[in-house]
């Protein structure tokens, strides 16, 4: 009874100290949030020097973002730029996490190796690709390099294919992203019951077999995981494409990504078109999340 | 056991040396990066465009000293990236340690609903809400301000879910129960006693913040546009829009390192704490 008086006065502080996450989180994300849904119901743009609008529209934007189709196309662009860095990434990072895991490999170093891939996550984005434009470029030592080693006859022009800057896009995505990965998988073999290994090894089973049989199949909630807040992740490329290519997705607009197609509207003033397809793109991440979120709530209640 | 492993599979031996070979391949693939940018930030213009040595030059004061004295204001741009990044870094750790405070010491009504309002916002990318947040710059007059850029780091639901999971080991109530009946006031005891135990989980998350702070360039380059308030990021953009060819290289690398050096050296330091902390928030297991 005692206790339970004594509970109820000091409640109160926990209200008291969520103020400032509340007001904080309603003045800079809630409010933004909801200007955001409301603008994307009108016509508010810039024509020429002349301000069109802002004159309610419904859902125009939304129509117009559609059917002009270059949606489709820039959500192309980023799905095959996530999907070529992704791919390798959970490739390598299975592949290192299960060594690092191994107890049977007893690798040496493991913390001196851990260091070094985990470094490319911390790099600033926009640096590292100016670095990768200038060691690209077509005289960059990249090519001088290469046309010295003989392997190629001129200088490439990476920038200048399609292909190319793609694989440069995904490749830098993957640099940054496989150290983390790893590690975050090597916690969950880690979380594996090793007497399941133990019994393996007695049964005469290879470190495939291992892998593929044991590792993998209770690795799945984790692999959900890290896959989809990747994903949410791969929406969100920006930095990369934008400094490589100086804001153009250029050539052809082959490496422009939705939010780099959401920062060009934002600069160029044109709040309607840029409302709408924030809106699409919240509620797109907003369904990965919630997938995200149910995963997780489900492996908190089994544990 | 040995036995049956070597007739079953590749001997372990073998196994271990390709592991080996293909961890320093990779090893090589993350930092050959970072040593042509050292050796060509140490490089002249002319020495950088006949070709690549693997040797480090001698030109690295001067490029240094050009770069300083040049058209783009980045000691200025670095002073600008350190104050937003180290402001919202301790706004972020402060704070976000008392909300999960709150979730954590207390019981009351909303809890719940809070913290999985919390844990589902997550996610969400500032990206999604970045016109109304101009827009609401805009109407404060702000633009140009590191205030929009520092305080929004007060709610952060990432940085609260990881400290919120390390409370929960590592705080009893027991503790904060003894610290009442010492007569400690709520505030003083989650000042004095919560948020010293805390400092282990606080300085991860606070290198976290201040890096993708120091990082960020999606926002900052909306909000501003003067050429004494710019970060490093939206410097670095300036220099790529800038006509390539006709710059000094050797001092297009020193502005490069110059933004990437400093949190590699401070990421060689720390990096035990680093590392081990990136598993224990994403992964509960």
């Amino acid at each position: 009874m005692k206790n339970n008086h004594k509970a109820v006065s000091y409640n109160k502080w926990g209200y008291i100290f969520l103020i400032p996450f509340v007001v904080v989180y309603v003045i800079f994300q809630l409010i933004p949030l909801f200007t955001t849904i409301y603008n994307s119901f009108f016509e508010n743009f810039m024509s020429g020097l002349k301000q069109v609008g802002p004159n309610f529209v419904g859902f125009q934007n939304y129509a117009k973002l559609f059917s002009e189709g270059d949606i489709w196309v820039y959500l192309q662009n980023t799905m095959i730029m996530w999907i070529l860095g992704f791919v390798p990434q959970i490739a390598v990072s299975l592949l290192l996490g299960a060594w690092f895991s191994d107890t049977m490999l007893r690798l040496r170093g493991q913390r001196f190796f851990k260091t070094v891939i985990y470094l490319p996550n911390l790099i600033m984005a926009s640096a590292f690709s100016m670095l990768f434009f200038a060691l690209f470029s077509d005289g960059g030592p990249v090519n001088t390099i290469l046309v010295s080693m003989g392997i190629l006859k001129a200088p490439y022009r990476f920038f200048s294919h399609v292909w190319s800057t793609r694989a440069l896009v995904a490749f830098m995505n993957f640099l940054m992203w496989f150290g983390n990965t790893t590690i975050l998988l090597m916690a969950g073999m880690l979380g594996i019951d090793t007497s399941l290994f133990e019994s393996a090894e007695v049964d005469g089973a290879t470190s495939t077999q291992v892998f593929f049989r044991i590792t993998l199949p209770l690795l799945r909630p984790i692999l959900v995981y890290v896959m989809i807040t990747s994903l949410i992740g791969g929406l969100q490329m920006f930095d990369v494409p934008q400094i490589l290519t100086n804001g153009t997705g250029d050539p052809m607009r082959s490496s422009m990504t939705l939010i780099m197609y959401l920062n060009k509207h934002l600069f160029n003033k044109n709040f309607g078109m840029a409302g709408a397809l924030s809106v699409i793109l919240f509620i797109v991440t907003g369904i990965l999340s919630l997938i995200v979120f149910r995963f997780s709530g489900n492996r908190e209640k089994t544990r | 056991m040995e036995g049956k492993v070597k007739s079953k599979g590749v001997p372990i031996g073998v196994r271990r040396i390709i592991a080996y070979a293909v961890l320093i391949l990779i090893s090589i693939l993350c930092l050959f990066w970072f040593y042509v940018l050292f050796v060509n930030a140490t490089r002249t213009n002319s020495q950088i465009s006949s070709g690549f040595s693997p040797v480090p030059g001698t030109n690295f004061a001067a490029n240094w000293s050009n770069l300083v004295h040049g058209t783009l204001p980045i000691v200025q741009g670095m002073l600008n990236s350190f104050i937003i990044a180290g402001g919202s870094a301790l706004l972020c750790v402060y704070f976000s340690t008392m909300t999960a405070y709150a979730i954590h010491a207390y019981e009351f009504r909303l809890k719940k609903f809070m913290y999985t309002f919390i844990l589902a916002v997550m996610m969400i990318p500032t990206q999604v809400t970045a016109l109304g947040f101009i827009k609401l710059v805009q109407k404060l007059g702000l633009e140009n301000n590191f205030v929009p850029l520092i305080v929004p780091a007060v709610a952060a639901p990432v940085t609260f879910f990881y400290l919120k999971q390390y409370m929960d080991s590592n705080l009893p109530h027991e503790l904060i129960e003894a610290a009442r009946i010492d007569g400690c006031g709520e505030f003083r005891i989650f000042n004095t006693v919560a948020f010293p135990l805390m400092r282990p989980a606080i300085a991860v998350q606070a290198i976290f913040t201040f890096v993708s702070s120091w990082n960020n360039y999606f926002t900052p380059a909306l909000i501003l546009h003067k050429d004494n308030v710019k970060t490093l990021p939206i410097l670095i953009a300036q220099l790529r829009s800038a006509d390539f060819l006709k710059f000094d290289m050797g001092q297009v690398y020193m502005m490069i390192a110059f933004s990437i050096f400093p949190v590699i050296f401070v990421y060689l330091i720390l990096s035990k704490n680093i590392v081990g902390g990136v598993a224990v928030g994403a992964v509960k297991g």
